[in-house]
């Protein structure tokens, strides 16, 4: 997608996501560690962002705080113009549990529940469950046949897979994912990823995701390079 | 390399002191209420082993007068002479230098060995002690006191019960001023063949076989049985709390084994190292186990021993010795505990592949198939148990029968608990409440092992309270109807006795002789009692079974009374014809129960009594006081008949002392009860907090959706207080089916008396609360860690490198 | 003999000293100690010398049934005291042991007796003499003008084995030694010895369950002293030879860390005792048995150049070991070589 289309997709409506000269540092035994030194960015519904940068850029602390799991130092995000700031563990977590889908790199499944329960389980916990919308994924995933199975009967790119389709069951309206085929080999990691895209795009969900693989971000509308807690270019 | 090896191995354990500590407290906890248990029982049986056989001869046939009294040593002489291998004894009493003594004296000449449990012929002693003045060997205690102040040499002997000194008969014959006199004869075991027959050698002697010893030991060998079970369940529920430390431990090292297998290390080298540690272990926790033992046995032991003088009339240790054996069978019991608990880690060490994953695979997950198993061997420990229970006898079958069930609802536990939660998973509506269940059906096989061991400790406190209750019920009832008199009076003499009688009969409303007579009852051990038919007997004196006007039969038909013990040893009932001793056979009339008496007992109306025992001293009375009258009447026997006043004793203070002999009976068994369900608990506390650290990867994608960390916690809470809850139900019929077992099988050998079963639904109850609060103590800090959880911990489940 | 005091010197030493009495090397407080030139008298001298520490009634028999096969018979009956002199019932300090065996070559069976004198379970006496401990018996037979010891009637039983045999001798007694004082080590220990080594024995013996007709000749020793053995003496062999011309032979040679002591008595036919010139006899072990863990040799060969004996000895049986309170082999020999014949073996102290 060019620059072009990217820029009209930014005027199409007001930001999804604002994010405002975050900062976060972490302490650890060796002293205070920053990993964000003030990132700002903003992201339009329906828009898809590359996060790319080295190990330990800041890539996985940012989609956290995006998600609401942990808490900036300063500097506000907003999404859908709430601040995440102002908002308590209770109203974070509801704010996960009806806005926002987590595809992360490894233990997205629930081991106790089977694929059937995994899916239908965020969705359910949101008080959306689409049967049809669920159905349509199962089939575009091709999980029709793994429904009874449990994760650990499942390889890498079937549990991501599994990981998505839960996540657009409940219809986020922002998509945040975590190298979700940093495990896989390199044939699953492309037909998950485009499934992934495709399936997010005709959701009109906004999509984040962090990746280390400039080929990867080259299929997403927009990406922003971390470095050093701070973004280098666009 | 090996040490580097060995590094690697034991770096783990120091990152991880909690399940280091889990793991030393899981064996020393274990090894510690086994060994403790055992000390118990063998200081116990020393006990009664000084006891029985510094009476010199109890395992040995021995020749004695009729009326247990001496006789000359004369007979000593004509049967020796006669080629018969028989040693004197001489037993008494008497006062040395103010002190109370009991005197044995022994010939070691002819002694034959092992007949006391000290040996006066042991070289650099046998000239000494039978020169004069002589030496005495002396328990420690009278030794203290006496040495210095009598012309003989004291050597003290630990294996002597307090109290006792051992002499050569001589001497002892001039201690005891019985000059000339013995009170028995030992009959070596071995005797040459062509004798002449003992009856016409000494015919005015008894010939006995060993059956006193054996009594005891048959009787207090119930008791110890019973300790050792609740050892060994503690034993095994301490294992509980081994495995899953180990277990976890050899999980979270899979990857250090697979680095250490990849950079050389062989497999065999690897168990070996792996051996290594665990044996380091074992010594350690092995050694705590003992020490902790000790503190247990000292505690156990002043109820051991209450109860053993108080139910069976041996005399119970009083103090305990470190004894080496313990230190090696501690040590061993922990190896054995170690290993096997670690075995199945072991195992897959030496069959995992160099390039296995290292991803810590989940404990392997309790499959149906297992759970099926394990079903299919509940049915068969649980059709055993009623096999044996139908055919089976004896105090061992009893224990028997108890293991079997115990076993079986154990094994049987984790299928119901996983159908039943499978059922509940069902009806979830939720999507939080269906994983709840989901994931408590996936905890449950990892938690099944601690959760057996709470059944067990459950069922076995639903047993025994049951027991116990039942007992206390019907003990109290008896007790109640059997002491009618108000006022229990013992004389001094014979001769006071009578002018005691004298002096009451106006003053009360009935005065009741009760003398007694130790004497044989066919060839056990026991008593007979007279008594003057009243009406207080008739209206009071429970009958367990009886023929019709059995009371008339005994004052007028010279029928007698037996107690259950006796019934139930010689299996005799009421119509039957007993034989009481030569020349003396009497139909019973009825049977009566007589909780607490180790041994048989008959009564039979006095007139006839005063006849067969002429000599019975006729020291004790009750009296059956005037309404409101019972004061004044005691008062009187001191002020104006001028008796000590600890002579009398009222029905309160006799019923009283009753009950604190039957407390302190189950005090013991309370007791170990108490530490088995804390060990219990402590398997759970282990097991959940090892599941913790394994629980954040199943955890953290449900946070992650939007579920709260508290609600989290309150869900693990309440998940154990479900499990809890569900294992109490599951105890309660296992309880009740030992409950029957120790009423009806258990206590009917080891005592000689069945009861009646009383079941208190409010007890379980109550055990249902203690069960849930050892539940909810034991995940309250994994509850509380995963509360607080810092986000950054869950969130390394998804991205960190495994 | 003295040496065979050894025994109830090992049994009772250890209590002894232990007890803090006086050592048993040096003489016996309070006892009474053989003097030379002390007339023996009979039958006095054939009771117990209380006031002596130790002293025995010691008879072996070489036995034969009638197919011939050999058997030995042992009986005797040790005393020691605590103290010299008696006392009344149990605080008699005479205590007594009897030792009995029957030895074929197969079996060796064997029993231990123990009891005091003071209460009658044990004790000898003089008229009519009789020794005896329980049920077993050494009774005098012989006439009222015959010396006691001239006719006797043995008996001794154990769980495994009785016998009871008649012995009658028509010789007279032999004295060891100075006419009965007998000379033990170079360092001066003595005791009264002497010996009825002249029976001809009958009687019959039941060894497991079989009874059995028996006949030999017999050989008694009694001998009695305080004094026990020099702290160096580890150990003795002793020989009474019974050869078929008639003549007799007492020998025993100690054991010591120096060059040993023997001696002895030559016996002719006729019954006189030619005390033999100290170390003239020599016993040289030939081949050993191991018995009961120990090395004991069970095949000897004596020479006596005085008087051309030069024989071998060979155990009937060579696990005669009598493992009995103080443990010591005992047992009946074969004679071969210049004088064949037949006698009984003791040894002790072999390890």
């Amino acid at each position: 997608m060019n620059r072009a289309i990217a820029m009209a997709d930014e005027g199409r409506g007001t930001s999804l996501v604002e994010v405002r000269e975050v900062v976060k540092t972490y302490s650890t035994s060796e002293g205070p560690l920053p990993v964000l030194s003030g990132v700002s960015f903003d992201l339009n519904a329906g828009v898809s962002l590359a996060l790319t940068g080295e190990s330990g850029s800041g890539k996985s602390t940012l989609l956290h705080l995006l998600a609401g799991l942990d808490r900036t130092d300063s500097g506000s995000i907003r999404i859908e113009g709430t601040e995440l700031e102002r908002l308590g563990d209770a109203e974070l977590s509801a704010l996960r549990r009806q806005r926002i889908g987590l595809v992360f790199q490894q233990f997205n499944l629930i081991p106790s529940l089977d694929v059937r329960s995994n899916i239908a389980f965020h969705a359910r916990l949101a008080g959306r469950l689409d049967p049809s919308w669920r159905d349509e994924l199962v089939e575009r995933l091709g999980l029709s046949g793994l429904l009874n199975r449990y994760p650990e009967q499942l390889s890498g790119g079937q549990q991501q897979r599994v990981a998505i389709a839960r996540t657009l069951a409940m219809r986020p309206i922002l998509v945040l994912a975590d190298e979700p085929t940093g495990n896989l080999d390199e044939a699953s990691a492309a037909s998950v990823l485009a499934l992934m895209l495709d399936l997010v795009r005709a959701s009109g969900a906004g999509l984040i995701m962090a990746t280390h693989s400039l080929r990867i971000a080259g299929q997403l509308d927009r990406r922003l390079h971390l470095s050093a807690g701070r973004i280098l270019a666009c | 390399m090996l040490t580097v090896a060995l590094k690697a191995l034991l770096s783990h354990w120091v990152r991880s002191p909690f399940q280091l500590t889990m793991m030393l407290i899981g064996l020393s906890a274990a090894t510690a209420l086994w060994s403790g248990v055992q000390a118990v029982n063998s200081e116990a049986r020393a006990s009664y082993d000084s006891a029985a056989s510094q009476v010199a001869g109890e395992r040995f046939s021995r020749l004695e007068a009729p009326d247990g009294q001496d006789f000359d040593e004369e007979n000593f002489i004509r049967l020796r002479r006669a080629g018969w291998l028989v040693s004197p004894v001489l037993e008494g009493t008497t006062i040395l230098q103010g002190e109370a003594v009991r005197v044995l004296g022994v010939d070691p000449l002819t002694l034959p060995s092992g007949a006391v449990s000290v040996d006066p012929a042991a070289p650099g002693r046998l000239g000494a002690f039978l020169s004069r003045p002589g030496l005495i060997l002396a328990s420690a205690d009278i030794a203290a006191k006496l040495s210095g102040r009598i012309p003989q040499t004291i050597e003290t002997s630990e294996d002597l019960p307090d109290g006792t000194v051992v002499a050569d008969i001589g001497l002892a014959q001039m201690l005891l001023d019985r000059p000339g006199r013995i009170s028995r004869l030992i009959v070596a075991s071995e005797q040459r063949s062509g004798l002449t027959a003992l009856q016409s050698l000494v015919p005015e002697l008894e010939l006995r076989a060993p059956a006193a010893a054996n009594d005891l030991a048959r009787l207090t060998d119930s008791f110890h049985l019973n300790l050792t079970a609740f050892g060994f369940l503690a034993f095994v529920v301490g294992l509980f709390i081994v495995y899953s430390a180990v277990g976890l431990a050899f999980e979270q090292r899979r990857p250090t084994f697979r680095t250490l297998r990849a950079l050389g290390v062989s497999t065999a080298t690897l168990s070996g190292l792996l051996v290594f540690e665990l044996g380091v272990f074992a010594l350690v926790g092995g050694a705590l186990g003992v020490v902790l033992g000790y503190g247990v046995a000292g505690l156990l032991l002043p109820g051991v021993s209450a109860t053993l003088e108080g139910l069976y009339g041996a005399v119970g240790p009083q103090s305990l010795t470190l004894r080496p054996s313990w230190w090696i069978s501690g040590m061993a019991l922990s190896a054995l505990g170690v290993f096997a608990a670690s075995a199945q880690g072991v195992w897959t060490i030496w069959r995992m592949p160099v390039l296995a994953s290292a991803q810590p695979r989940a404990w392997a997950r309790a499959s149906r198939a297992v759970r099926l198993w394990q079903a299919g061997f509940a049915c068969v420990f649980c059709a055993g148990a009623l096999i044996l229970l139908q055919v089976g006898n004896g105090l061992l079958a009893g224990f028997a029968v108890m293991g079997g069930l115990l076993l079986g609802a154990a094994l049987a536990l984790p299928l119901l608990l996983s159908a039943t939660l499978e059922g509940l998973r069902r009806l979830a509506r939720t999507p939080l409440t269906e994983w709840f269940f989901a994931d408590t059906l996936l905890q449950a096989p990892r938690l099944s092992f601690a959760l057996m061991a709470l059944l067990m400790a459950l069922s076995a406190n639903v047993g025994v309270g049951v027991m116990v209750s039942s007992f206390r019920l019907t003990f109290n009832a008896w007790l109640d109807q059997r002491f009618v008199a108000d006022v229990y009076v013992s004389a001094r003499s014979s001769e006071e006795g009578d002018r005691l009688f004298a002096f009451a009969a106006p003053r009360v409303q009935e005065a009741l002789p009760i003398w007694g007579a130790e004497a044989r009852l066919g060839d056990l051990p026991g008593e007979i009692f007279g008594v003057a038919v009243s009406a207080s007997y008739r209206d009071h004196w429970p009958l367990l079974e009886a023929v019709p006007g059995a009371w008339d039969r005994v004052e007028t038909g010279g029928e007698i009374l037996i107690n259950e013990q006796l019934a139930r040893r010689r299996d005799i009932s009421p119509g039957d014809v007993f034989v009481l001793g030569p020349g003396w056979s009497a139909r019973i009339a009825g049977v009566y129960s007589d909780y607490g008496n180790p041994e048989g007992q008959a009564l039979v109306e006095i007139s006839e009594f005063r006849r067969r025992f002429p000599d019975a001293p006729r020291l004790r009375y009750a009296f059956r006081t005037r309404e409101g009258d019972t004061d004044a009447f005691m008062r009187s026997l001191v002020s104006e008949f001028g008796l000590p006043s600890e002579a009398i004793i009222d029905q309160a203070q006799i019923k009283a002392v009753s009950r604190r002999i039957f407390e302190q009976t189950f005090a013991v068994t309370a007791a170990l009860n108490a530490l088995t369900l804390s060990v219990a608990g402590l398997a759970l506390f282990a097991s959940l907090m090892t599941l913790s650290s394994m629980r954040v990867s199943q955890l953290a994608p449900v946070w992650a959706m939007g579920a709260r960390l508290p609600g989290l916690a309150g869900l693990e809470l309440l998940r154990t207080a479900g499990l809890a809850l569900l294992v109490t139900l599951a105890a309660i019929p296992t309880g009740l089916g030992l409950a029957h077992v120790l009423l009806s099988v258990v206590n009917v050998e080891a005592f000689g008396w069945r009861l009646p079963m009383h079941v208190f639904p409010g007890d379980w109850l109550q055990l249902g609360v203690l069960s849930m609060i050892v539940a909810l103590a034991s995940t309250l800090i994994p509850a509380q860690r995963l509360a607080y959880m810092s986000p950054s911990v869950l969130l390394k489940v998804f991205t960190s490198e495994r | 003999m003295s040496v065979r005091c050894l025994f109830l010197c090992l049994w009772l030493c250890a209590s002894a000293h232990a007890q803090g009495f006086a050592g048993l090397g040096a003489p016996a407080k309070g006892f009474a100690s053989p003097v030379r030139g002390g007339e023996l008298s009979f039958p006095a001298d054939h009771g117990a010398h209380s006031e002596y520490r130790i002293e025995w009634w010691y008879l072996t028999a070489n036995l034969e049934d009638s197919q011939g096969r050999p058997y030995g018979a042992q009986w005797t009956l040790f005393r020691t005291a605590l103290t010299p002199g008696e006392g009344g019932g149990w605080s008699d300090p005479q205590l007594y042991m009897g030792h009995a065996a029957l030895t074929s070559r197969t079996d060796h069976v064997f029993a231990e007796r123990l009891g005091r004198g003071g209460t009658g379970q044990a004790g000898v006496r003089t008229s009519p003499f009789g020794a005896s401990i329980d049920d077993w018996s050494m009774k005098s037979l012989a006439a009222a003008e015959a010396d006691p010891l001239s006719h006797l009637e043995l008996f001794a039983a154990g769980p495994a084995f009785s016998y009871r045999l008649t012995a009658k001798s028509d010789r007279p007694l032999i004295l060891h030694g100075d006419r009965g004082y007998s000379l033990k080590s170079a360092s001066g220990q003595a005791s009264y010895y002497y010996s009825q080594p002249f029976y001809k024995v009958t009687g019959e013996i039941e060894l497991n369950g079989r009874r059995t007709k028996v006949s030999g000749q017999a050989w008694l020793d009694r001998e009695w002293s305080s004094q026990p053995l020099a702290a160096d003496q580890t150990g003795w062999d002793w020989f009474s030879l019974h050869f078929d011309n008639g003549e007799k032979l007492m020998g025993f040679s100690l054991r010591d860390s120096a060059n040993g002591f023997s001696s002895g008595t030559w016996i002719s036919r006729e019954g006189r005792g030619i005390p033999l010139s100290r170390n003239s006899l020599k016993a040289i072990p030939l081949a050993y048995t191991r018995v009961e863990g120990r090395r004991i040799p069970t095949r000897w060969r004596i020479v006596l150049e005085a008087r051309r004996i030069d024989v071998t000895l060979r155990a009937i049986n060579p696990k005669a070991f009598m493992k009995t309170s103080a443990p010591y082999w005992e047992g009946p020999v074969t004679i071969s070589g210049s004088h064949p014949g037949q006698g009984y073996l003791e040894m002790t102290g072999y390890e």
